[in-house]
């Protein structure tokens, strides 16, 4: 039942989506790629939180020409689960921002490695309880790992493999023999 | 046959084999014999059915006639299916599970070794993406074949087991038939002497490694799968992978 006094005759669900829209004074005509590239760092990986999509080295392009805005986006592993999501959350970001011709095109060329994350997107990672990818991915070996792992919570270096799988595909399992705290690797591919 | 033809049908091949192994891995799901194997099981699958996609996806295009990449995995059945035969084979116990699984990854680390050199750039491009989930894969499952063939009497016994079972299936992986040879010419595939020569050295080296001893080379081998002649199990697999798909065709949300 409408209250007294209410004189939208929307219903609520409808202002509630309303809240949501792009205001349509929105103006993105003096927006230049430096500022979607910011728009960009506040998305985050849905699984890696601390990380935002630009740090991941997830987007590689971003072409804006005033009216037409194409970002191009390569995947982490393929079967990435989260490929599709943080697609959608560039979109939508994007969207909100007042972008209304928003195109996303998947790039496999050349291929994401973890060499793609950037440093500060790294320190972010460990500050976040996931030990970093060290060493350059493309100088691992197929049956040589011998790298040392650090522990992301005490910096020990004293850690041992639990698992050459993680939580998500883009993790190992390992853990810290000194604080005993098992932790996540972002496995250097 | 045209280029273009061969093309699609390697495709097919690579994206069925990458497919049904993914799904055989996946009904593991809840009950691999080790958390942490689950989880590893669980990825290699994931990267397997995601590789699938793409190798799907190029053949939908070449295709051409309006199927997309689900369709080609859901709406196609067994004598259309060009998976390896190894592929489908069933879990049983973990030593057929991790038998299977290196014999293939084998397999798949020196096809896309070769694959990232493709004059097809689009294959090179996804080849080179696969590749370097596969070598994970190639590590871990080697890892397994010779813990078990190097543990204990039991393991032993029945990662030798595994290797007898799975050998049969072993010889379609590298005795090339027409379609292969055509991606060879094409420069998009393997050289077939190479992969054999480059497969059979490094399954030589780890069974060695795993005191464990190989059938001969020359052994019967059953080949068919890539031209749509499969086992009894396949059939089943589909079942189990198709039905929504073909209970509620083309809907979007479930």
């Amino acid at each position: 039942m409408p209250q007294h006094g209410d004189t939208d005759p929307r219903s609520a669900v409808d202002k509630l989506i309303a809240s949501d829209r792009v205001p349509a004074n929105a103006n993105t005509d003096q927006l230049t790629e430096a500022d979607i590239w910011a728009i960009l760092e506040d998305v985050k990986d849905p699984e890696v939180p601390a990380v935002s999509v630009v740090e991941l080295g997830i987007v590689r392009a971003v072409h804006w020409d005033g009216k037409e805005l194409s970002v191009d986006v390569t995947p982490t592993y393929s079967g990435c689960p989260a490929t599709e999501l943080i697609e959608e959350l560039i979109e939508e970001a994007l969207r909100a921002a007042g972008f209304r011709n928003v195109r996303i095109n998947q790039v496999l060329t050349p291929a994401w490695t973890t060499d793609w994350i950037t440093d500060e997107g790294k320190e972010k990672l460990r500050a976040f309880g996931i030990a970093p990818p060290q060493g350059s991915a493309s100088k691992r070996s197929l049956l040589g790992d011998s790298e040392v792992i650090t522990c992301p919570h005490c910096g020990s270096t004293e850690t041992e493999r639990v698992s050459e799988f993680g939580s998500t595909a883009c993790k190992a399992l390992y853990r810290c023999k000194d604080c005993l705290e098992p932790f996540d690797y972002f496995k250097c591919i | 046959m045209t280029q273009k033809e061969a093309l699609t049908e390697y495709l097919l091949r690579l994206a069925d084999s990458d497919m049904i192994l993914g799904q055989r891995l996946c009904e593991l799901c809840g009950k691999a014999p080790a958390l942490e194997e689950e989880m590893a099981l669980m990825n290699v699958a994931l990267d397997l059915v995601g590789q699938a996609r793409n190798w799907y996806e190029y053949a939908a295009e070449l295709i051409d006639d309006g199927r997309d990449a689900d369709k080609l995995a859901f709406r196609r059945d067994a004598h259309d299916y060009r998976n390896l035969l190894l592929t489908e084979q069933p879990n049983e116990d973990y030593a057929v599970t991790m038998g299977r699984q290196f014999f293939y990854d084998a397999w798949h680390y020196f096809t896309l070794k070769s694959l990232v050199n493709a004059s097809d750039e689009r294959v090179a491009a996804i080849a080179a993406k696969a590749l370097k989930e596969v070598t994970y894969h190639l590590r871990r499952s080697s890892e397994w074949v010779k813990r078990l063939g190097d543990g204990t009497e039991e393991s032993h016994r029945r990662m030798q087991d595994a290797v007898d079972i799975l050998w049969r299936f072993t010889g379609e992986l590298i005795t090339p038939d027409k379609t292969d040879q055509l991606m060879a010419e094409a420069g998009i595939g393997p050289d077939p002497e190479q992969l054999k020569e480059d497969w059979r050295g490094l399954v030589k080296e780890v069974l060695e490694e795993a005191t464990l001893t190989p059938q001969p080379d020359d052994a019967w081998m059953y080949l068919g799968g890539k031209r749509g002649e499969h086992t009894e199990h396949l059939g089943f697999i589909l079942a189990e992978m198709q039905f929504l798909q073909r209970a509620y065709p083309d809907a979007t949300t479930w």
